[in-house]
């Protein structure tokens, strides 16, 4: 059981959430990042298509990386990971991704109070301005534990977001 | 609903059709690494990935039973996460709200061993082209 960094890095972060559990089974890969976002990379699979006719990416794993990104990014303006719980996310879809073509969740945590951290984001295939699908979502914070080993199986409220352990 | 086959994304990360519900497909998923989040808990993503595939799946049997046609594009989804879900097998199931020519209006709900207690929510809209 490693200490979280006294600062939260989300490319060092990214080094060890993405070797296991859901997000390193979909081959996630830290991106990018400014002062209150993070950019994370969904790299085209075969196995993570919707339609295997038009070889696109699946809307769910979409969701996945937006999950990953938001919680990142309420981390990055943080400073320091915490656990938090997804309260709310929706995704709207604009248009397919393009064939074989990789995905990047670029996602603004945008306020954050003592509970709750508010996000906004978009999914695109390379180019910004023409994005895959908006992001909003809700995130809440799971009081003082810093570290998932501690958190009580009664703490019940909402989904993990981040992997987070260690 | 052997007929109706999950897209390769549902059957990667393990979701199988396990009964029904008023002629809906229930779907379910068993608890491993590719759906675990925070350690013995579900990430959120897999959540909303097996509410999805409920939804989709809740429409294309409907419109099967109709015999109708389409391919199905996704709009928006609006996940509610209600409470963590744990490391044992999660289920959904789709009930279509409104089934329109164009359009589908499909709430979705995933549970655990308690199937009044939902964990998570969602709220679909669904273009057919």
């Amino acid at each position: 059981m490693t200490k979280p960094p006294p600062v939260f890095d989300p490319a060092e972060a990214s080094e060890s959430f993405f070797r296991h559990g859901h997000t390193g089974w979909l081959g996630m890969k830290y991106s990018a990042h400014g002062d209150d976002w993070v950019e994370l990379e969904l790299p085209w699979r075969e196995d993570l298509l919707g339609d295997p006719e038009r070889g696109v990416l699946a809307s769910g794993p979409i969701i996945s990386l937006m999950d990953m990104a938001s919680g990142m990014s309420i981390w990055q303006v943080k400073q320091q990971f915490a656990l938090i719980a997804t309260l709310d996310l929706r995704v709207d879809y604009q248009r397919p991704t393009r064939e074989r073509s990789s995905v990047w969740g670029r996602v603004e945590c945008y306020r954050t109070t003592k509970s709750a951290s508010f996000v906004r984001g978009i999914a695109h295939d390379g180019n910004l301005e023409d994005p895959v699908a908006h992001v909003a979502g809700v995130f809440m914070t799971i009081g003082k534990y810093r570290n998932p080993a501690d958190v009580p199986e009664s703490v019940q409220a909402g989904s993990a977001a981040g992997t987070g352990d260690e | 609903m052997s007929d109706l086959e999950l897209p390769p994304y549902a059957r990667a990360l393990g979701i199988e059709v396990s009964g029904h519900e008023d002629g809906v497909p229930v779907l379910t998923v068993g608890f491993g690494s590719s759906v675990e989040g925070r350690p013995r808990h579900y990430h959120g993503g897999a959540v909303a990935g097996l509410l999805e595939n409920a939804g989709y799946s809740a429409l294309r049997a409907r419109l099967q039973e109709e015999g109708r046609n389409a391919q199905l594009k996704p709009v928006n989804i609006t996940v509610q996460y209600l409470s963590a879900g744990k490391s044992k097998p999660s289920f959904a199931v789709g009930q279509i709200t409104r089934l329109g020519r164009r359009n589908a209006n499909i709430a979705v709900e995933a549970w655990q061993e308690d199937r009044d207690k939902p964990i998570a929510t969602a709220i679909m809209n669904i273009l057919m082209a």
